[in-house]
Parts: structure tokens; sequence; C-alpha cells
């Protein structure tokens, strides 16, 4: 199993404590693409944050590959996000001082890979972007940058998948162009993915559709 | 390794950013650069000129293992006879030094309006055992052509350096006339000598002291002479230096004490290497001085680093936390940013040190060696290449842009990614900045160094407490920004509404504009003071000291001309005079390793001596049975001796210790190493010298003071020994010199107020474009342009009109110390504050201008359709 999550609990203390999570579980396989729905503000970007490493439960564990993400230091779960994981976001989140090319190259090179321009042109290639990577962030369309964040997670060949409402910015032609690509490219990857979104159109391209509430994650 | 490597490939991408924000990365390398190179040219210059000092000094000190040195005046020449008999003494050379006008001729150096020659009277014999570099000869084929060694003997004759041949345009045969005593001597140019980038010659010295009538009134062997009566055969002449090389052996402290307990009162011995001391520290605080005011522009300059890049940092908030996300570690966020400083500073400071070294090589070749302080007037060192000075500027620039890198740094590595990749996070990367705590810190410890005293001579503390202060208020700005805003008083108009409650809800990223405002302001307020209290204080002093209608005096720093008693008698008779008081000012040591103080004996009334000199503090009344006769101390006196008014103090006078009673201490500009003042009569009674260097003279009902020159110049012969000045002529010279010396200072504070108003425009301007979408969302809703404008001129109003206040009020507290702690311990020199409001007005509105117009100006991009388009836009 690729990705274990056990009783998952997350509570936020300000001036009122808010309780985010409760006892979510989840089994996710390599090549599996599931969607997470559910209310605004029930939890669904927070279960994304704590699947990253970049927040912490106050209840369960999360395994990835058999690795307990709770046992880890920011600087391991860092390097574990560098290999193991992509992200796409609703914001797109491209740097705008980048090319096209060097925005999708970022992961091989923070992991210290040399020589990653086929990788690289390959990608581009596959998200019909191949004769854009010496564009700049400003002259692409919401579609283009969301298919250069796209190409930017799967460079790697990451075993996890993030992406978290890669459609909102989206109109629906956009969107869709965008959701069939995300499942190719992840299903051609043999990652897993788990997809958080309001849009049903989206959540349609998964295998498995759960949805968050209160008292849990449960199927569609 | 490996990470060195991926480091290494990632960092280009790394500096990217900066190529999109081109015009704040130039502006923060320009402010480094500005601050290294007046640091640096600064270090240059005076380095060149210390070293030239040393040399000249050396050259004259030659291989002597001890030095007896007395009064200026000199002292009997007897006392040469008994040391140079000494066991332990293998070669006594004397020396009489003497500071001569010579007749006719004009200014000669750049930058220098001196006539004056030094002259040293040797024993050519000795001097060549110890000082052989001044007693040999040029080896050009033309000097020896024309040089008979018996020369050197001659009481008609004497030799130049090289630099006085050159400067005065003397050539071997050539006659040159020197003023001395009452008339002038032409002596015939008989060699050049071989070294000296100092302006000298060299004669015998008995034909010296025949020539210049230096000979002792008295024929006791150890009495300290009065110089100028003509000498006679069989009277002992005076010296005023001896120079001795031991035996070899024999023990050097040994000798010098015992030689010491046999000296009379006013001369010392010490080693040779205590007046390169004595010349270095005469020096030393002016050079502190302007080293720590080029430190101020080096930290300016870190400071625009650190408001460039907390913004920088801020705005790119969420790409910073996006990169976390990516994978980069807490420390390898840190490192790039860093980085992105280390870029900067390493541009900035070798610009700085090219830009430092040209400057330095201009100012020495156009102006020489003197930045204002006087003592290297006439030096004209050359330009040596500093390692050393370059490795420590080079490092000072880096540290100044990772200090300045280092907070934002560290910053955006501890954020949350989660929380950062959300737009609207901005404001949280302010919030531990609010604590008032360790501002509040900063400035009590900066307050309690203010009142330690120096250290080594140098107000160490002082310019602590200066940085401290200033550290402390700008780390409190957060905390007060905070304060100010959340209690406006409610506006009118939309614009101005939107202006505080933007203000009031997120003053974090506009307080990084308002620390860069206070720092640079507080810093011009604070200089303006110093300056204009120290202006104004000279100015009050000068009226205070020139109560008279007209003044002369012999030239500073010459020997060997005077005003004899028979003059004076004849001058204060002359109709066109109602009264005419004179002074005698000669030079005498009090300690040993000290610079000679100026010891006055004026006409002054003991009951009513506020009268004639400008008391700050007096001894309270002396019992008139036990009184000692009186000694007014100048506060540089005071300060260098710790004397107080009520204390005793010995003066050494014609060759004894004098007790005197401290009965005063008096405010003095004009010779910083310090001056005593004593009854005229009670000298000439000591020393039966009855003659005068300076005279104050009031006029005659009807007489213009043209009248009155014409006619005190008759008396004396008509000639230019002595200079005549009028109050109103002195004084503006004498402010004239002031401004002259306060340039290099005006220039150093120029600079910090240039990168400060950089500082200013760029952060302004970068927090104005930051907000696009904000503004594009305002235009959606319906504000015009120019409401947007007013909006935003509104807050940066507010903003620099808060800075400017704290900048005032922190400007005024730093002038306090400035003035009280650091002046007077570097200079002894007291003043009363004065602030020049007027100036400050204008300053303070040009800011507040300034800052306006630079809002505005980068208002006019963010207002442009492009910020509509950006409110769909990811940032």
């Amino acid at each position: 199993m690729l990705l274990q999550i056990e009783a998952l609990g997350k509570t936020y203390h300000g001036l009122r404590e808010r309780r985010v999570l409760r006892d979510i579980s989840l089994l996710l396989d390599a090549g599996e693409y599931v969607a997470v729905m559910g209310e605004s503000g029930i939890g669904k970007s927070t279960l994304l944050n704590l699947v990253a490493g970049l927040d912490r439960p106050d209840a369960g564990r999360i395994l990835l590959d058999g690795r307990e993400l709770g046992a880890m230091d920011d600087d391991a779960l860092t390097v574990l996000r560098r290999e193991s994981m992509g992200f796409v976001f609703q914001a797109f989140h491209i740097l705008p001082y980048l090319s096209v090319a060097q925005n999708v190259a970022l992961p091989l090179l923070l992991a210290g890979a040399a020589g990653h321009g086929p990788a690289v042109q390959g990608i581009l290639d596959a998200v019909k972007l191949g004769d854009r990577g010496d564009s700049l962030p400003r002259e692409l369309s919401g579609g283009e940058l969301q298919r250069v964040a796209i190409a930017r997670a799967l460079v790697h060949r990451p075993r996890l998948v993030l992406a978290d409402e890669p459609t909102g910015n989206l109109d629906p032609e956009s969107a869709a162009q965008v959701m069939a690509l995300l499942r190719e490219r992840v299903k051609s990857a043999n990652a897993a993915c788990i997809l958080v979104t309001h849009s049903h159109a989206a959540a349609a391209t998964a295998d498995r559709v759960l949805i968050l509430g209160a008292d849990g994650l449960r199927p569609a | 390794m490996r990470r060195l490597q991926r480091f290494r490939r990632f960092l280009p991408l790394a500096l990217a950013p900066m190529r999109l924000h081109q015009g704040r990365a130039v502006a923060s390398v320009l402010a480094i650069a500005l601050g290294v190179a007046m640091g640096y040219a600064v270090q240059l210059i005076n380095r060149a000129a210390l070293a030239e000092m040393e040399q000249a000094v050396q050259t004259l000190s030659g291989t002597a293992d001890l030095e007896v040195r007395g009064p200026r005046a000199g002292f009997d020449e007897t006392l040469y006879a008994r040391l140079a008999r000494r066991e332990d003494v293998a070669v006594a050379s004397p020396v009489l030094e003497l500071e001569l006008r010579i007749a006719g001729i004009g200014p000669v150096a750049p930058g220098s309006s001196d006539s004056t020659l030094r002259v040293l009277g040797l024993d050519v014999f000795r001097a060549g055992h110890i000082q052989p570099e001044l007693v040999a000869m040029a080896s050009d084929a033309q000097s020896a052509a024309s040089t008979d060694m018996l020369d050197l003997l001659r009481p008609d004759t004497l030799f130049l350096s090289p630099a006085a041949a050159t400067a005065f345009k003397l050539k071997v045969g050539d006659m040159i006339a020197l003023r001395a005593g009452l008339g002038e001597r032409r002596l015939r140019v008989a060699g050049l000598l071989a070294a000296g980038a100092e302006r000298y010659a060299v004669m015998d010295i008995a034909a010296a002291q025949q020539a210049f009538g230096v000979t002792a009134t008295s024929g006791t062997s150890g009495t300290a002479g009065t110089a100028g009566t003509p000498g006679t055969a069989g009277t002992p002449g005076l010296i005023n230096r001896i120079d001795l090389r031991l035996r070899p052996g024999a023990d050097t402290q040994r000798t010098q004490a015992s030689i010491a307990a046999i000296l009379p009162p006013g001369l010392f011995i010490e080693a040779p290497r205590a007046n390169v001391t004595r010349n270095t520290m005469l020096t030393r605080a002016y050079r502190v001085n302007l080293n720590v005011l080029a430190l101020m522009a080096l930290f300016t300059g870190g400071f625009l680093v650190f408001s460039t890049q907390a913004l920088t940092v801020v705005q790119r908030r969420s790409q910073l936390a996006l990169l976390r996300v990516l994978g980069v570690t807490r420390r390898g966020l840190a490192a790039l940013l860093l980085a992105e400083a280390g870029v900067i500073g390493l541009a900035g400071a070798l610009a700085g040190l090219a830009l430092g070294h040209a400057a330095a090589a201009l100012v020495l070749a156009r102006f020489g060696a003197d930045l204002g302080s006087g003592f290297f007037r006439g030096l004209q060192p050359e330009l040596h290449f500093a390692p050393d000075l370059l490795l420590l500027f080079l490092l000072l620039g880096l540290l100044a842009a990772f200090a300045g890198c280092l907070v934002p740094a560290l910053e955006a590595a501890q954020a949350s990614p989660a929380r950062a990749l959300k737009s609207g996070d901005e404001q949280e990367a302010f919030a531990p900045l609010r604590r008032a705590g360790p501002g509040a810190g900063c400035l009590v410890v900066g307050a309690l160094l203010s009142l330690a005293g120096p250290v080594n001579g140098l107000p160490l503390a002082g310019y602590a407490s200066i940085g401290l202060v200033l550290f402390g208020a700008v780390l409190l700005m957060p905390w007060l920004a905070a304060l100010v805003f959340s209690h406006l008083p409610e506006a009118t108009g939309i614009a101005s509404k939107l202006a505080r409650m933007q203000l009031a809800a997120s003053p974090g990223q506009a307080t990084v504009s308002l620390a860069a405002i206070v720092a640079s302001f507080s810093l011009m307020v604070a200089m303006a003071i110093m300056v204009s209290s120290f202006r104004q204080s000279l100015d009050d002093w000068l009226t205070q000291v020139l109560p008279a209608e007209l003044y002369l005096r012999v030239p500073t720093g010459v020997d060997g001309v005077f005003i004899s008693a028979d003059e004076q008698q004849r001058i204060a008779a002359l109709p066109q005079l109602r009264r005419a008081d004179f002074l005698r000012a000669q030079q005498i040591l009090l300690a040993e390793g000290r610079p000679r103080v100026a010891l006055l004996a004026r006409e002054i009334d003991p009951a009513d001596p506020a009268r004639m000199i400008p008391l700050v503090a007096e001894a309270p009344p002396a019992d008139a049975t036990k009184a000692l006769p009186p000694v007014w101390v100048s506060e540089a006196a005071a300060d260098l001796y710790a004397l107080a008014p009520g204390g005793a103090m010995d003066v050494p006078i014609a060759g004894r210790n004098v007790r005197f009673r401290v009965a005063g201490i008096w405010r003095d500009y004009a010779r910083q190493q310090g001056a005593l003042v004593i009854e005229r009569s009670l000298y000439v009674g000591l020393t039966g010298d009855h003659r005068a260097t300076d005279a104050a003279m009031l006029l005659s009902p009807g007489v213009t003071t043209e009248d009155a020159r014409r006619a005190v110049h008759g008396v004396l012969g008509g000639d230019d020994r002595v200079e005549f000045g009028e109050p109103g002529e002195i004084r503006s010279t004498s402010l004239r010199i002031f401004d002259r010396t306060f340039a290099v200072t005006y220039a150093l504070e120029a600079s910090a107020v240039l990168i400060g108003l950089f500082g200013l425009s760029t952060s302004f301007g970068a927090l104005v474009l930051a907000r696009r979408r904000e503004f594009g969302m305002l235009r959606h809703v319906g504000m015009t342009r120019r409401q947007i404008a007013a909006m935003i001129a509104h807050e940066g109003l507010l903003v620099s009109g808060l800075g400017i206040a704290v900048g005032l009020a922190l400007g005024w507290v730093l002038s306090l110390i400035l003035v009280h702690v650091i002046n007077r311990q570097s200079f002894h020199w007291g003043m009363e504050i004065h602030i020049p409001w007027e100036k400050l007005g204008l300053l303070a509105l040009a800011l507040l201008a300034l800052a306006v117009l630079t809002a505005l100006f980068s208002a006019r991009r963010a207002l442009s359709g492009e910020a509509v388009r950006s409110v769909r836009e990811d940032w």
C-alpha cells in the first residue's frame, strides 16, 4: 500500500478551538486516483497539508511507502516531498521570474539531477507545451499555466500527486482539458493522486470519489 | 559536497528574482558602495598621512634611544654637556628646532598658506651618529659639485631638504631671508640634503643660536630660557631637545629614570617612539570620528538592504513557500536569500573599493592629506595599496548586506509554508517585530552607556550608546506604528478613511519605510544639531574673546618673533589707541608623553576674570592669607590633566615648578591640547621676560582701524613680522575654517542622507507596487484613480509624518550624546545646544514632500490597467 492514513485528527487552537478533522482513514495504492469532495471549510486542504507533511496531526498517523511521517523532522519531510510528491494548486503558483522550462525543472534541480533537459522537454511535450519552454508565465493563459503546474508536479516521477482545486480558476473547457491531462499523466506515471475539488465534473475523472464530512471520510 | 554542487546548480535560478527588480538591486548595491567608498577613502588618506608623519618624525629622531624635551622656547644648553659626560651615554646630540617665517615669500604648497620653514640647529658631528639622514647630502652631480663640507659649520649657511627646495623654488647658492627677533637674517643655501619629504633646513647649532638670538638670560645651567635676546659670546644658548644614544649594554629604563631625576621642571625624557605616539594621538580622536561617520554611512547602506530585502521577501512570501513545498529546507531557503544579499554586498563592496581608492587618490593629489583637522596640513603623502584595508572594507560591505538580509531570511525560513502559500498572510511576517521589549532594552542599555567615561581617551562607550539608541528606536517602530495608527482620529473623505484603516489594520509593511525614515532622518537631525551647536558656540565664544577693536599677533607656530618691551610702550602711548593689552604665549610641557600646552600670560583681573576669558566654572573665593597665585585652565586642560576648580597644580616656569591654584575653567576652541592663563605681572616677575606675542587694542574716539593699524605698523618698523586682525575678520576667518574642518563631516552626512533617501524611495515604491491587486479591486468597485492616488498620498503623509516626528525626537537625543559625550571626550570641547529649527523644518518638509511624491510616482504604475487585470492573476 502506497499511502496509509489511520484515524487522523486535527484541531486548530486559537481564540476558539476548532476540530477540523476527526478519525480520517484512507488507503491508497500506486496508480489510484481518488477525489475528495466536501463543503467549504470542512478540512479538505487541511487533509492535503497533513499528507504533504506541511502540518502535523493531533491524532492518528500517516505512512507513505511504509514510512511514518510523524516520526520525521522538518528536513526529512522536506526531502520526502522533494523526492516523492508532486503538487498542483488552484492558484497555479508558477514563479513569474522563471521561464516555463525552468519552472518545470525546479523539482529536478532541487533533487540535484544534472542533464534534465530531455526530461523537461518530454513532459512539456506531453502537456502540449513543447514549444513554449522559453516563454515567461505572463505570456500564458490560465489553462496553459495549470498545464505547466501539472508538468512540474510530474517531471520527477513522484509516487504521490496532491491536487488542490486545480480547476478552481479555469473556465469549464480549460478545466476539462486540464483534468483529462492530469489523469492521463498520473496514470502513465503509475503515481497515486488525491484530488480535492468542489467540481463534480472534476471528481468524475477519479477512480473513487470520497466525501469529507464532520464524521470522517466516506465513499460518495 | 553533493549539497554544495546542488546549491551551485540551483543558485542562478535562485538569483533570478533580482532581474525582475533590478532597480531595487541597483539601489542596494549603490548604498553599500557609497558606505564602503567613504570609509575606505578616509582610511586610506589618514593612513597615508600618518605614515608620512611617522616617517618625518623618525627621520628627525634617527637612531636615538632617548630624547630630552622641554618647552618650545628652549632650555639651557649646559644640560647637554652634563648628559654627554654620563658613562651610560654614548652620544648626545643637542637640537635646536625653530619654526621661522621666511621674509617675503607667499603660500607655496597646495592647501597651505604657510611661509614658514623648520630650521634644525645641529651639532653635525654628533648628529651624524644619531640622525645620519639629517646630515646626508644629496648625491646628484649638481648638488655635490657645489657643496663645500665646511659650509656645515659656517654661520651664514644652511642646507635644505628636497621638499623645502621644491616648495620655495630655491637651489644651491640662492639666498633666503628668515625672520629673527626684531629683524631678519639672510643665509645662503649651501647644499641640498639627501632625504626629506617634509620642508626643513639644517644648520650649525651655534650659528642658529647666534643668528636667531636663542640664548639664556641667565648662565645657570638647567634654567629654562627666554629666547630672543641677541646672542653674545659666553652667554649659554638654548636648545629644545637632546637626543641620546646609549652605550651597548646600558639599561634604557634605568638610564631614563636616572636622568629624569635630575631634569629641571618642565623637561622630560622619553623614548623617541613617544613622539610618534604623541603625534598619532593628536589626530586619533579626529580620525576615529571620521571613521565612525563613514561607518554610519555603511550602516545606513546596510539598513537600506534590510528595508529592500524585508519588503521583497514579504512580497515573495508565497513564492518562497512554494520552494519549501517543493522541497527546499529551511536552511536552504535562508541560504538562498543570504546568497542574494551576498551578491549585492560583493558587488557593492567591489564598486565601493574602486570608488574609494579613486576618491582618495583625487583628494590627496588636489587637497593634500588634511581632511579638516589641520594636523596634516602641508603633507603631500603618496597613496599606497593597502591589502589589509581592502579586505577589511570588502568584509564590512558583505557584512552590511548580510546583516540587512538576516532577519527577513530567517523569518521566511521559519514561516509555515501551508499558511504562507495563501495571500493575505504577509502581515504575519511582521508580527514578531511588534514586541517592544528588544527595542526598549537597547534604549536603556544605550542610555546607560552614555554615562560611561572614555576608554583610552576615546569615547567608545559613546559610540556604542549612539548605535544602541538608534537600533533600539528602529526596533520599536513596529510597536509604535501599531499604537499610533490604531489610534488615529476619524477622517472625512473615503481616501483618507481607507488610508487610516489600512495603516491601522496592517502597519507591517509600512513599518519598514518608517524605520528607514527614522534611521536616516534622525542621523541628519543629530548631525545638524551638533554642527549648529558647535558653530553657534564658536560664534558666541568669538564674540566673548574678541572684545577689542584691533588685534595683532605673532603668526602661530613661528618662533623667534615677538614684540619687545620698548615697542609695547611705544604702542601703548600712541594717540590713536585708548588702551593696549599685551599677552605672552608660549608652549610648555606639563607631563611626559603629552603634547605641549599653551601658557598665556595676560592682563587679567583675578577679581573679575570673566571680563577677559569665557569662564564655565569658577572656584570658590580663596583664603587671602594662604592664596596661591591663580591659574585659569581651559576645558581641554581640565579634562586632560584632571584639574578642577579649587585644586592646585604645578606649572614649570623659568626652570622651576610654580604652584598655582586652579581658579576657574574657561572655554577655548583655539587650542585642543589645553591652555593655561596666568597674570602677566606674575609671569614677568618670575622670568624677567617682558616680551609679548599678542596685543588687543581699543581705539581712541574717531580713529579708524586703518589709522590705528598704520600707526602700530610704524612702531614695528613697517615689516610683516606680525599679523593684524579686526574682530569681524577674525570671526569670519574662524567660521570659514570651521566650515572647512567640517566639510568632510558634511560630505559623510550627505552620503548617509542620500542612502537614507534611496531607502525611502525604494521601500515606498515596493510597498505600493505590492498592492496592485488591492488597487485593482478598488477600481473594480468604483474608486477613481484620483481617489486611490489621494489614498496613497495620505498613507505616505502619515507614515513619513510619524517617521519625521520620531526622527526629530531621536535626532535630538542623539545630538545630546554627540555634544556632551563624544565631542567632549574626543576633543574636550564643551558647547551649548543650539537647534537649527529653520534648517530642520526645511529638511522635514523636503522629506515629507519626497515621501508623498515617491508614493504617487509608484502609484502611477499601480493604477494602470495592468492593476485591474492583476486581480485575476496569480500574483
